[in-house]
């Protein structure tokens, strides 16, 4: 025992321990994603040499005669994100700006803290809040409002949930970018006369630029995957959207609904929409990046 | 620290030596059954000191995981066909008679207060007819006040062993629906809304109003939904319960099913429910250790002896005695350990 602890109190070899250590873990991670990916597309091959090209065209899903198609589940998953997008990120960015810029504190501490509360809320609660509350509150609100029989499941209420959910997550990490911004820079640009509009467009948001996209593409993450807040309310069939009314599924939603009855050459389409959906996340990652590239080339930075 | 480390070694022992003495007994399968399944393994700990872990995954799942040989038995509401069943080594024996009932949410209807045939139903959940005042519905139904409104059909999202008892009675009694849609334990919904498991679907009927799903009956007495009686085979309009049930199972011929494969839907008789489905119990023939076969067999024989009022109360139909012994001759002949019988009947 007492050897073991002089040769790790060695500075040299706990450093290189330490090193391997690190190294190791940092592997690990990679490997276990090479890993997914290669047996994801391993049990997909099935469903992609059978169906090919038309899988990701083709809307038809009939589990009696086997043949499946993901433009159903492709289409719901991006509608309901985009709409997810759409009101999260400007409500987030706004309320960000207000709690880092003009709030007092005695009013943006319990806020804060009561974003934190709601960005760590399982999925699930809000999948069940929404299938018991906002279902029938959107059911009553489209009719009484507009005389649109609507009947509350759809893609609508599903990309509202995904709004209400990624919110606060979107919002804390833009609050915490804000946070960041220096107070010395800020200060300067209000000493030159600009109004709290200007310093917050062109100051705290060029400076955090990359931080904020960062935090909408985390949003946009969690949106894309999320699965039982959607499942609740989408409707669960597999059609393609022609309105926002309209019934549909997301991918996650149709791996979550058919995964434990599945097999043959259904288990295998559903890893297809897995892999699908691992390259879709991969894409924006990538479309991210080079948007980040860009915006600090424009700003002048390397 | 030494002292803990004492400790701990001796609750290890303790806890091992107690797991190896009271081996629990897992299975994994339909939720068809499942809320029997669920006060049986708690009656059977308190009778008998064994513990059974039933998992309701779904039929499919509940296939798989045997086939793997995750668990000790599987449960599943479609029936194996005899050739599968001898390709996998398996046995397959009915546990329970149970009832799919029509379910829905009409203003100003009352329970059982509607009525409907099996062709009628069919084109309702094919989506062929999309109101509640359709001619067909009206004429069928003389004297009761149908609203204008449309028909939110509610299926299953998920691949289900009653979403396969229920498309089983629609192929029987729709050419139309066996052409297009076909019998499966999911299928090609073209209209409607999906609920997860019976519970989803029974919330979803209760939300929407005009709605209309099926569900295992237990799930429509419990979300307290109205049921709609169906014309059955014999040309009667029947209501959902424990009786109806049990008449479409007395029909049943056990004796000439090879593998006890047997399909209750739309079966003869004049007070028989429709679409009545049997779930199943499926192990394997070669079991490998004597004294955990012979512990299955015998919650398996306690379940059909002991638990048959626990069943009733809950609206589905025991086996009858003829059928156990039936089955529990097929465990005497079937079932081994190295070549051994493990029950004599």
């Amino acid at each position: 025992m007492a050897t073991l602890k002089k040769q790790l109190i060695n500075p040299e070899k706990f450093d290189k321990v330490f090193k391997s250590l690190c190294a190791g873990s940092a592997l690990l991670v990679s490997l276990l994603m090479a890993g997914l990916f290669i047996q994801l597309v391993y049990y997909a091959l099935p469903a992609i040499r059978t169906f090919g090209f038309k899988f990701l065209i083709s809307s038809e899903w009939d589990p009696v005669n086997n043949i499946y198609g993901a433009l159903p589940a492709i289409s719901g998953t991006l509608l309901t994100t985009a709409i997810a997008l759409i009101i999260a990120v400007p409500i987030s960015f706004i309320v960000a700006m207000y709690l880092v810029e003009s709030a007092s504190p005695k009013l943006s501490t319990p806020i804060s803290f009561a974003l934190d509360l709601l960005a760590a809320v399982p999925s699930i609660i809000y999948g069940m809040w929404g299938l018991f509350i906002f279902v029938p509150f959107m059911q009553k609100f489209f009719k009484s409002l507009f005389g649109i029989d609507y009947s509350g499941f759809g893609f609508l209420t599903g990309g509202i949930i995904l709004a209400f959910m990624i919110l606060p997550f979107i919002c804390a990490i833009m609050r915490d970018v804000f946070k960041l911004v220096p107070s010395v820079t800020k200060e300067a640009a209000f000493g030159a006369g600009s109004t709290h509009w200007e310093v917050s467009y062109d100051i705290s948001m060029k400076y955090g630029a990359k931080g904020l996209l960062g935090a909408v593409f985390l949003g946009l993450g969690r949106a894309v995957g999320e699965t039982m807040a959607v499942l609740f309310v989408i409707g669960n069939v597999q059609n393609v959207p022609k309105s926002l009314f309209g019934r549909g599924t997301t991918i996650a939603a149709t791996l979550a609904n058919n995964f434990s009855e599945a097999e043959g050459i259904l288990k295998s389409s559903l890893f297809e929409l897995g892999l699908i959906l691992l390259v879709m996340s991969l894409g924006v990652q990538v479309l991210g990046q080079l948007w980040l590239n860009r915006v600090s080339r424009q700003m002048g930075e390397k | 620290m030494q002292k803990m480390l004492k400790a701990g070694i001796a609750v290890t022992i303790a806890v091992s030596s107690f797991a190896s003495i009271a081996k629990s007994i897992n299975g994994a399968g339909a939720s068809f059954p499942a809320p029997v399944y669920r006060v049986w393994t708690y009656n059977y700990k308190q009778a008998k000191k064994v513990k059974v872990n039933y998992q309701s995954v779904g039929s499919g799942a509940g296939i798989n995981q045997i086939k793997s040989k995750t668990v000790d038995f599987g449960a599943s509401d479609k029936p194996l066909k005899k050739a599968e069943l001898d390709k996998f080594g398996l046995v397959q024996f009915p546990m329970l008679m149970g009832g799919v009932v029509v379910v829905a949410n009409i203003p100003g209807i009352k329970n059982n207060q509607l009525k409907l045939d099996g062709l009628t139903l069919a084109k309702i959940f094919s989506g062929e007819i999309r109101r509640w005042n359709h001619p067909t519905i009206v004429s069928m139904n003389l004297g009761t006040e149908i609203p204008a409104m449309p028909i939110n059909v509610v299926h299953r999202s998920d691949g289900s062993g009653t979403t396969w008892i229920f498309t089983n009675y629609l192929c029987k009694v729709s050419p139309n629906w066996e052409k297009t849609i076909g019998c499966g334990k999911s299928v090609k919904w073209t209209a409607g809304y999906g609920g997860q498991k019976n519970p989803g679907v029974a919330n979803n009927v209760k939300k929407l109003s005009g709605a209309i799903g099926y569900v295992e009956y237990t799930y429509a007495v419990e979300a307290k939904l109205n049921t709609i009686q169906l014309k059955n085979k014999a040309g009667k309009f029947v209501k959902p319960d424990i009786k109806s049930f049990q008449s479409a199972g007395a029909s049943a011929d056990w004796e000439n099913a090879p593998g006890y494969y047997m399909v209750l839907t739309n079966k003869a008789g004049a007070k028989s429910w429709p679409i009545t489905g049997v779930t199943y119990i499926l192990m394997y023939k070669k079991q490998k250790n004597a004294a955990e076969a012979k512990s299955l067999l015998k919650y398996f024989d306690w379940c059909y002896k002991q638990g048959a009022s626990v069943a009733e109360k809950l609206k589905y139909v025991p086996i009858p005695k003829s059928v156990i012994a039936m089955v529990e001759k097929s465990w005497g002949k079937e079932i081994t350990v190295n070549g051994k019988k493990v029950w004599q009947p």
